[in-house]
């Protein structure tokens, strides 16, 4: 099995160059122009906090929620950990912008033949065993790309050296059961815009623990009704039978 | 009495095609111009008064489940009379449903891909499954009625010999997407407001459609027992009333115990975009139809019942719009508000629903018996209420 791969992008090392986005709008052909947000021509985008980046992209949930809230599995989640999308599967729905923990999928409104876009990973650059388009712009290394136990313990290894400099956490180490962006930053994470309140739980085990009831909802349901049915059905029929012998014997006394 | 050559104009009737007309321009620039162009719909906004209408359309629609397991899985055969018009209120409820869903969703020529491309773990996978089985068990419940009007009896004898694993599969599919409407929701905690998010949110969703589905018939019985035609005696109309109230009580204690259980009744104390909404919601729609069902005077009186039943129906529209709407928003840097075109589209649908559910019932026997003229000889609920008077 391939190794997971995944990026460690180190806030503290950000300049805010924008050459990530750069690289990747080149190895995706999106058109140029420099983007501030998400959007279905930018893949990636450098938010600024307070003169401090948050380099955003889709974070190839190890258990993506958009992979199982997707009602024709137009999302999948490869073996190396790439997150993809079939447009050409996709009815259109949404339902992976409204359910996505990190509100990543963006939408081509201004199309009437609308596709989701987000990073793909660079799927094809790592299936010829190159790196992702935005690592390999990054001139500072604030951005690296590798395999993802590896990178964990790399950004471990930065934390230890240096405690005073990145707040204690790796963020999407554990959230929603591990992502493959992984996070390094100066300040508290939420200060930063992050959602760390998600939880280590991956989002799609809320779902499932309704969806698993259906099988009992159904045969347990099935049952009751048909027993119902069956029981109301008998008591009529002693009611009715009952009902018409008094009247028949009533009027058997009458004559 | 319905032999007019052309159709009389009324109020609704032009109000109806005014709509109508509307909505179908709308739909056209919809189809034209896409959805960025038409609709308020955003990346951060992607779900809006679409979603909502489709819940509240099958919430509504749920009158036609609740009454087929009263009447033929309960038994409780007195309420026959209005099972037809339930079925109808349901079968329109759906139909118009699955097309508001075409119309928001992107990609419409598309809308066939769950047929064929399965993912079982999505609750959208399962609702839509749901609602196309649900259709279809529908049209087979709905089939005798338009057989009847064209003198076919052996197709109806023949539905009737397998219609009862219908109707038990109809009430489990209902109770499963209605249901999973609510679990739609699941899986946005860090998104939807804690007024409205709740682990039990399928379960919510299912005891509310319970008594918004029995207002809804209720409602149709008033409406539609006028011009000396009953389609339903006051006391039994009155049990339906008690039925509503325990659903009403029973989604209370849930939604309540809930609320306190999450900690989440620290966000009930202040006044603010939310819990004016959430208040509106409980208070009107819940807590006050409830209180006023436990007075005998209101069960049994027509404009007791139109007051609370309309309420019930209001807080049920509020509660699913809540959900969808106004618990997603992140007041005030957050918010939506439905584009003209958006709210044109829901109206003109919803006149297509009402003016359906007024054509077919008058071309097709949705009321056994027959409007008659005298009051009370014909009325067949007085023969099995009163069989002792005929003895």
């Amino acid at each position: 099995m391939a190794q997971k791969k995944a990026m460690l992008i180190d806030i503290t090392m950000c300049i805010g160059c924008n050459a990530c986005q750069d690289g990747c709008k080149v190895a995706n052909n999106l058109p140029e122009g420099a983007e501030k947000r998400l959007s279905p021509t930018a893949f990636t985008a450098l938010e600024e906090h307070d003169g401090t980046f948050v380099r955003r992209l889709c974070q190839h949930c190890q258990v993506p929620t958009c992979v199982s809230v997707c009602p024709v599995g137009a999302f999948t989640k490869t073996a190396d950990g790439p997150v993809l999308y079939d447009a050409e599967k996709c009815i259109g729905c949404r339902y992976c912008m409204q359910a996505c923990p990190f509100r990543v999928p963006r939408y081509e409104w201004k199309s009437t033949h609308p596709r989701v876009q987000k990073c793909i990973f660079c799927y094809t650059r790592l299936a010829q065993g190159k790196q992702t388009a935005c690592a390999e712009a990054c001139p500072t290394g604030a951005t690296k790309f590798g395999d993802r136990d590896e990178l964990i313990a790399e950004a471990t290894r930065r934390m230890t050296a240096e405690p005073g400099k990145y707040t204690p956490k790796i963020f999407g180490q554990e959230d929603v059961g591990g992502t493959s962006v992984l996070y390094l930053s100066p300040v508290p994470f939420e200060q930063l815009g992050f959602d760390v309140k998600l939880g280590k739980e991956p989002m799609p085990d809320l779902t499932m623990v309704a969806m698993e009831k259906i099988p009992n909802v159904v045969t347990v349901g099935g049952v009751m009704l048909g027993g119902i049915w069956w029981i109301t059905k008998r008591r009529d029929e002693v009611h009715k039978h009952e009902g018409s012998q008094k009247p028949t014997s009533k009027k058997q006394d009458h004559q | 009495m319905r032999s007019f050559a052309l159709p009389r104009i009324t109020v609704w009737r032009t109000i109806a095609t005014v709509l109508i007309t509307a909505g179908v321009i709308a739909a056209v620039l919809r189809f034209t111009l896409g959805l960025g162009a038409t609709t308020n719909l955003t990346d951060e906004f992607p779900w809006g008064l679409w979603i909502g209408f489709d819940f509240l359309g099958i919430g509504l629609a749920a009158a036609g489940f609740t009454i087929v397991a009263a009447v033929h899985l309960f038994h409780a055969e007195d309420y026959e009379p209005i099972v037809r018009p339930a079925l109808l209120t349901a079968f329109i409820g759906y139909s118009l449903v699955v097309l508001v869903l075409v119309i928001d969703l992107g990609r419409p020529d598309h809308f066939w891909h769950p047929l064929v491309m399965w993912n079982p773990h999505s609750v959208m996978f399962e609702i839509t499954w749901c609602v196309i089985l649900y259709t279809t068990v529908l049209s087979i419940e709905f089939a005798p009625i338009v057989l009847e009007k064209f003198n076919m009896h052996a197709p109806i004898k023949w539905i009737h010999t397998f219609s009862l694993p219908f109707m038990i599969v109809g009430v489990l599919l209902s109770t499963l997407h209605q249901s999973s409407f609510g679990s739609l929701y699941l899986i946005v905690p860090n998104r939807l407001h804690p007024l409205w998010y709740s682990p039990l949110l399928p379960i919510l969703f299912f005891t509310s459609c319970i008594a918004s589905g029995i207002s809804m018939v209720i409602l149709e019985t008033l409406i539609l027992s006028r011009n000396g035609r009953t389609l339903l005696p006051p006391a039994l109309r009155a049990n339906l009333a008690k039925i509503t109230a325990v659903a009403l009580a029973v989604y209370l204690v849930i939604r309540f115990q809930d609320l306190i259980g999450r900690g989440a009744y620290h966000s009930m104390a202040a006044l603010n975009y939310h819990t004016i909404a959430f208040y509106f919601e409980v208070v009107v729609g819940f807590v006050i139809p409830l209180a006023l069902l436990m007075f005998s005077g209101v069960r049994n009186s027509r404009r007791g019942l139109y007051c609370v039943c309309i309420m019930v129906l209001a807080g049920f529209a509020a509660n699913r719009m809540n959900t969808a709407i106004t618990g997603m928003e992140v007041y005030p840097t957050r918010t939506y508000f439905p584009s003209l075109i958006e709210i044109l589209i829901m109206l003109g649908i919803a006149a297509i629903g009402f003016s359906a559910f007024s054509l077919i019932a008058g071309y097709l026997p949705i009321f056994k018996p027959e409007p008659v003229e005298p009051q009370v000889a014909d009325e067949p609920w007085i023969q099995t209420l009163a069989p002792e008077t005929h003895a």
